[in-house]
């Protein structure tokens, strides 16, 4: 036997062989759902970047109805994402330059500007969030923003423009529902007996690279080591009933604020 | 003629064929003993695989086995190999080109439509031909190009913008061109050509803009088109009757009453040949538009399928379906492998058949017929197989995952057969799936023609999606997503005998030895020489960036070389003095 099976019997011992992924299939949304965060945060761009043709009801453009659902440019999501992103060419509509979390969320609008009531939206307040995330939260105990706060967590100055609104509240209140394989958590154990905990950034065949939670950049080879566990529970607390509901929509208004510009 | 008489002409003609083997033997051996530069002629291309120092087709030899006789590097001393030399190409992108070899000298294409020959030894560059691409042509899937044909003194290579071209292989001079379709309308050539005979077949790439894909033959001297075989019949033509009539029209329903004129039948990577049946085989893609089936009714052949064609007409001698009215984008595109094995107790001359959606196929390749069909990665989008090989579907509920995934159990990248062990080994993608959603979409020229939402499947629910397959230096999939590994399967029966897991995919080719050496490469930028009997790692040497092309090994004044395309650099290994 190889020392590549060796190591997958190790890991198969601890169970993280079979990567949880039939459990997961239930909550995945199916083509044509929305998260009401997502409409709710694609409101608001919206409002900001897309009335002045399209107008507050989608009608403002003579011959487009985006409430109608059909659009002569666009079928899927991805059609849409290609529109807004890449305009069309002799019209009037242009390109815009939004990021993923953005895009995500004013196509999440465009789907359901018929049937979303902005009254049901508590928007939260970024410069509260802030506080929440500095004091109550402790978040940068684990986590950066900007030149603040430790690595051991993964860094969050650009979380705003990769994540949207509903994933980051999932964040906070299921944190390993929404953690990224690539940032699980590994536990090593040395031939010579020393174990090492931290956070993974990359793998292969014969390597794993992680942070530690020192924060010491770390580059082992696998059959160097005795035990080598990548574990699929987040550490990261949940905060579902430490923080009160407006407190966690004020720390995802925050979140989304960091766009690493 | 009287029995003295009719003895002695007898006698002299055995003689005069006895002189005339010997003639032709001694030509070789001085040759080979030489390295003397001689040309191509076709009968040194049905004994490619015999001329272990060359690599003179595409997949190594017409049963694309890609399987070498050479045995210098053995699994005792593949830890001694190497780095001999280096070749740096300037333009980004996936390099997915297999070198060809002849007589010390190598040629290979590189991004997007060049030709570069040069000294297989020392990596030195004799002449690039550059081909100068039309600017309205558009290719799915990347720049790619995978390789070179020769015949005689003159080099093969089909273009981005749907040309064949003909170069002087001694001064990379162009000698004709010839139009194979038009670009505009999404037609490419990414593959290398093959030779047989006197003629150049190539196919067309595009179904993911809705082409019409053919295969198509053409005079090796004046480039004019032989024949052609269309891999979507029209109807009234064999098999134009699997792109059935659409049913009366609903409000919900859209379905395409011409959905064969776009159907797709891409032909993405080189076919092979059995000299002794003249016939010439290749794997054909996925039906346009790839994921929403519900608007072409019907089994939609030839896509999926391999079909196996006269080599001197292209007429269709039997096809076999590996995904009826597919809705995966599970194209064919393999090279199709034979192999004359022990069947049952009996000998068979077979083609054998990873396949893109999951299953490893034996097929008689005189009579098409389907002898076996096994997964070997998980597979949920069929159950079981009838006798003659069509599968049960069993498409799975909306939102929910389907094994494998959009890229599939295995893809493009080439596998190999070893006589020596009788193992079929193959790149696979692991514990991969997507999640499938068709959506309607209707044909406009050289505008994507996909018809689907997929997503990735994402083990973690609501999370951003992983990125798409092409990434850079950080396995951001991680085992989540999908793992990699070398399968050896037994040819026969698909029987797994090892398997050399990776963490991350790998969109390697794969190339054994007489000597028992498997060498492969990976996503992680490894390049890897395996023991092809029990899959053990005899050495590893790390290059620095994805390896998507197939290795090949050959030799020049008595020493073997391997190479590996790791990035931008091709790496040539040899053992160490």
């Amino acid at each position: 036997m190889r020392a590549r099976s060796m190591l997958l019997v190790v890991l198969l011992g601890l169970g993280f062989a079979s990567p949880p992924v039939v459990a997961a299939q239930t909550t995945v949304l199916h083509p044509g759902e929305y998260a009401p965060a997502d409409i709710a945060y694609g409101s608001r761009i919206y409002d900001a970047q897309c009335t002045t043709c399209h107008g507050a009801n989608g009608d403002g453009v003579g011959g487009v109805d985006l409430r109608s659902g059909k659009f002569r440019n666009a079928v899927t999501d991805q059609d849409l994402t290609r529109v807004i992103t890449t305009g069309i060419q002799g019209t009037g509509m242009l390109a815009f330059k939004f990021d993923p979390s953005e895009i995500t969320g004013i196509i999440a609008y465009i789907r359901n500007m018929n049937s979303f009531d902005r009254g049901s939206v508590n928007a939260g307040d970024a410069g509260r969030g802030r506080t929440v995330f500095d004091s109550k939260g402790a978040c940068a105990r684990c986590h950066r923003v900007g030149m603040q706060g430790s690595r051991v967590a993964p860094d969050l100055s650009d979380i705003g423009a990769a994540r949207s609104p509903a994933s980051l509240m999932r964040s906070l209140t299921e944190p390993t529902s929404q953690m990224m394989p690539i940032n699980r958590p590994v536990r090593i154990v040395t031939r010579d007996g020393k174990v090492i905990n931290g956070r993974r950034l990359n793998e292969d065949t014969y390597t794993v690279q992680m942070i530690d939670d020192q924060e010491k950049l770390i580059s082992l080879t696998k059959s160097d080591l005795r035990e080598f566990a990548i574990l699929a529970t987040s550490p990261m607390p949940s905060f579902k009933t430490t923080l009160t509901p407006d407190e966690l929509n004020d720390v995802v208004a925050y979140l989304l604020s960091l766009k690493g510009r | 003629m009287n029995a003295r008489l009719k003895s002695r002409a007898t006698l002299l003609k055995s003689c005069a064929t006895l002189l005339k083997s010997c003639a032709t033997i001694i030509l070789l051996f001085a040759l080979a003993v030489a390295g003397v530069q001689a040309q191509v002629g076709s009968d040194r291309l049905v004994n490619a695989a015999k001329e272990a120092r060359n690599w003179l087709i595409y997949s190594g030899g017409y049963f694309s086995n890609r399987y070498s006789a050479l045995t210098q590097i053995t699994p005792a001393n593949a830890k001694n190999l190497e780095l001999k030399w280096m070749y740096q190409a300037a333009a980004a992108g996936a390099w997915q080109t297999t070198p060809l070899v002849v007589d010390g000298v190598m040629y290979l294409t590189q991004r997007p439509n060049d030709v570069v020959a040069l000294d297989a030894k020392t990596g030195r560059v004799f002449w690039i031909y550059r081909h100068t691409l039309d600017p309205t042509q558009i290719v799915c899937c990347g720049a790619n190009n995978r390789g070179l044909a020769i015949l005689g003194d003159t080099l093969f290579m089909g273009t981005l913008d749907a040309h064949l071209v003909a170069i002087d292989a001694k001064t990379g001079r162009l000698i004709w061109n010839t139009k194979v379709a038009d670009s505009k309308g999404g037609y490419s050539v990414t593959h290398a050509p093959l030779v047989v005979k006197d003629k150049v077949i190539v196919g067309v790439g595009g179904g993911e803009y809705g082409i019409r894909g053919f295969v198509a033959a053409y005079d090796a001297r004046s480039g004019r088109e032989a024949w052609r075989f269309n891999t979507i019949p029209a109807p009234g033509e064999p098999g134009g009757d699997s792109w059935k009539t659409c049913p009366p029209k609903t409000a919900d329903a859209f379905c395409d009453p011409e959905a064969w004129k776009h159907g797709g039948g891409s032909v993405w990577v080189t076919g092979s040949y059995d000299p002794g049946l003249n016939m010439t085989y290749w794997g054909v893609g996925n039906a346009g538009p790839d994921w929403n089936n519900e608007q072409r009714p019907g089994d939609n052949l030839y896509t999926d399928s391999v079909v196996a064609l006269d080599a001197d007409t292209g007429r269709l001698r039997w096809h076999y379906q590996f995904t009826p009215h597919d809705q995966y984008d599970y194209d064919s595109v393999q090279v199709p492998v034979l192999a004359d094995i022990t069947w049952r107790g009996a000998p068979l001359k077979a083609m054998v058949w990873a396949n893109r959606n999951g299953n490893f196929y034996v097929l008689d390749r005189e009579t098409g017929k389907f002898l076996v069909g096994k997964p070997f990665v998980k597979v949920n989008w069929m159950d079981t197989f009838d006798e003659r090989g069509r599968p049960n579907q069993t498409p799975q509920p909306s939102g929910m995952p389907t094994w494998p995934g959009n890229q599939g159990g295995t893809n493009w990248y080439s596998p190999s057969y070893s006589p020596h062990t009788g193992l079929f080994y193959v790149s696979a993608w692991e514990g991969y799936a997507t999640i499938f959603g068709g959506t309607p979409v209707e044909y406009q020229e050289g505008r994507n023609f996909g018809g689907g939402v997929n997503r990735s499947f994402v083990p973690v629910p609501g999370a951003p999606a992983v990125p798409g397959i092409r990434r850079g230096p950080i396995n951001n999939w991680t085992e989540a997503a999908a793992t990699g590994a070398v399968l050896a399967l037994d040819a026969g029966t698909g029987e797994q005998k090892w398997k050399f897991p990776m963490t991350d995919v790998t969109d390697s080719g794969i190339l054994t030895t007489a000597a028992d050496v498997l060498f492969t490469g990976g996503r992680e930028g490894y390049f890897q020489a395996l023991d092809a009997r029990n899959g053990s790692l005899l050495w590893k040497a790390s290059l620095g960036a994805q390896i998507v092309s197939g290795p090949i090994t050959y030799e020049v004044d008595g020493k073997q070389f391997v190479t590996a395309i790791s990035g931008l650099s091709l790496c040539v290994f040899g053992l160490r003095e």
